[in-house]
């Protein structure tokens, strides 16, 4: 089985350097785009592969790409932005990317700001992230030591610089047009949807924000090519998913062996859980999952066994996500869980649009009645018009839908466990 | 206000970008390092060197968690409250730390040793229960384990 994204990753080492790097392969994607391939053909092979964002919106990369204005309309200043602000709570792929080979991203970064004829690049990285800052700052000076960022690149006449940015906090820094005003030192609220990034992003200029994941996909598939990226996914029955690839999966909560593994799209949930987190840990059992970070919606054992890919958590009312499953036990109350998760939902709200701002401590209130004892049977029916009114479409970014999802569904799943709550007056798990 | 050693490393953030506002955030956090936090002259001094109104600089800096405006302990512990630290083990850390430390989240210890703030997902999941400490991260912890861990710190 190919692990592309992770072949270089070992654990607990130091990562490659820029020669261990080049020695593996590295950067042959950027000889290959720059010498042998125009903007179009890269942005063409990535659209071919259907590499779709990683970051957990699923959106193809190459169309985003292919949306950017042109050069001729819009020349110098062009913008590339690494989304490395992971803070989705049970998500720790980008950081096993960033950490255990920092060079791969800046490869893919340098090989899609070619493909967007981008002139300045930023990582964005979450603040918490101290050895991946490190680590990147290192292999960013490398880089330029080695010719592949600075001026006029293998002698293509074009340059790039690539610079990092770390952040100070906040979750909603990771919403794409709040991370531009992020970036450009304001109050990180997000922006109106129109006009989109690829027209006016950073500082009105056109911009693309890629997640890392997806950012590290780049090299392999011009490397390899759409077809071979498309194999790498599971097959059934002779058929393959329409989603390509490998993908960082990841465990946390009550398995036995917590971790991330690259694993071929579509493999199933129940594989991922079962055989490489080595399923429920002694004296618990299986109660739920998040199939893709805390704004994913609840998966019971029914759906064990659908496939990890773009579509299919969707289809089962929740989403992929990030990838990463957080498991749930039979002894963790679910009340308590929805408790803690909307308490941070409400804690990252930026307060620019009212419902998020006052519904998600409106939620965080209810839940944490009824989970004191305090509930009434009417307090169900609130945080149902909460979900509603918070959905999708309501709000002026996707923070609190996303925020609905595991109430949405943890009212639906665990409807008994709330009316206990509410009739016995307590926590039964207490 | 700033010294010549703030100054050199903020000029070098300058340099990233086309607008110096944009170097805020990098600004804030170069005087906290030094200083532990950003005091009202502090923030004063950053805006006027950036070119911004100490409101919309105050603005900027009240968003972020990780900038503080109000002094600190030597040592900030960050601990993660998350969903996957909580089902695994942070309410008993975090009883164990409120009860050695004497208190609770957003207190400093009297002798201004620690501070003790929440912190959401470290992006440990799978090794959590999680923590910072200044910028060092502790990971499957435990109660018994963390007296240990504080003693590091002086």
């Amino acid at each position: 089985m190919e692990k592309p994204l992770t072949q270089n990753i070992r654990p607990g080492e130091p990562p490659p350097s820029l020669p261990q790097y080049e020695k593996a392969g590295g950067y042959c994607a950027v000889w290959k785009a720059l010498k042998e391939m125009t903007p179009a053909e890269v942005i063409n092979v990535v659209k071919a592969a259907n590499l779709r964002g990683r970051g957990g919106a699923g959106f193809p990369a190459g169309l985003k790409w292919a949306a950017m204005t042109s050069l001729e309309e819009a020349p110098a200043p062009r913008y590339l932005i690494a989304n490395a602000d992971e803070m989705e709570p049970g998500a720790f792929k980008d950081r096993y990317l960033i950490e255990g080979d920092p060079h791969q991203l800046i490869e893919g970064m340098i090989v899609a700001a070619w493909a967007v004829q981008a002139d300045v690049a930023y990582i964005f990285l979450r603040a918490a992230y101290y050895p991946g800052a490190e680590r990147l700052t290192r292999a960013i000076a490398e880089a330029y030591e080695k010719g592949y960022l600075g001026r006029d690149i293998l002698g293509s006449g074009w340059s790039l610089d690539l610079h990092l940015h770390t952040s100070a906090g906040r979750y909603l820094c990771g919403e794409a047009s709040a991370l531009l005003n992020a970036l450009e030192g304001k109050r990180a609220i997000p922006r109106g949807k129109l006009p989109r990034a690829t027209t006016s992003g950073l500082w009105g200029r056109p911009t693309v924000v890629n997640n890392v994941e997806t950012l590290c996909n780049v090299p392999h598939i011009v490397n390899r090519g759409a077809q071979w990226f498309l194999d790498l996914s599971v097959a059934r029955e002779g058929k393959r998913g329409k989603d390509g690839g490998t993908k960082i999966f990841g465990v946390s909560g009550r398995v036995r062996r917590p971790g991330a593994w690259e694993l071929p799209m579509g493999t199933t949930i129940r594989e991922i859980v079962e055989e490489h987190a080595g399923g429920m840990r002694e004296g618990h059992r299986f109660r739920a999952l998040l199939p893709g970070g805390a704004s994913t919606g609840f998966l019971v054992q029914e759906h064990l066994d659908l496939p990890m890919d773009f579509d299919s958590p969707e289809g089962a009312g929740s989403r992929f996500g990030t990838g990463t499953i957080v498991v749930v036990d039979d002894r963790t109350c679910p009340v308590a869980m929805l408790h803690n998760l909307e308490h941070f939902f409400a804690q990252e709200s930026c307060g620019w649009c009212t419902p998020c701002r006052e519904g998600l401590p409106w939620t965080e209130r209810l839940l944490l009645g009824i989970e004191s004892g305090e509930g009434r049977p009417e307090d169900l029916e609130l945080l149902e018009m909460h979900t509603r009114l918070l959905g999708m479409g309501k709000t002026f970014c996707a923070h609190a839908p996303g925020a609905m999802m595991p109430l949405e569904t943890g009212l639906k799943h665990f409807r008994e466990e709330f009316d206990r709550h509410i009739a016995e007056r307590r926590c039964p798990y207490r | 206000m700033l010294s010549e050693e703030e100054r050199e490393a903020i000029a070098q953030e300058l340099e990233h970008y086309r607008d110096p506002r944009a170097a805020c955030v990098e600004a804030m956090k170069i005087v906290q390092h030094r200083r532990g936090w950003v005091s009202d002259d502090a923030l004063a001094a950053i805006a006027e060197l950036l070119r911004m109104s100490v409101h919309e600089l105050e603005g900027v800096a009240t968003y972020y968690n990780l900038i503080f405006r109000r002094p600190v302990g030597r040592h900030v512990i960050l601990l993660c409250d998350s969903v996957v630290c909580w089902m695994v083990g942070y309410p008993a850390v975090r009883e164990h730390l409120t009860e050695r430390l004497g208190i609770d989240f957003g207190e400093t210890t009297a002798d201004g040793r620690f501070t003790l703030l929440p912190m959401p997902c470290l992006g440990s999941c799978d090794r959590a229960p999680a923590m910072l400490v200044d910028r060092d991260l502790h990971r499957d912890l435990a109660p018994e384990r963390i007296d240990a861990i504080l003693e590091r710190y002086s």
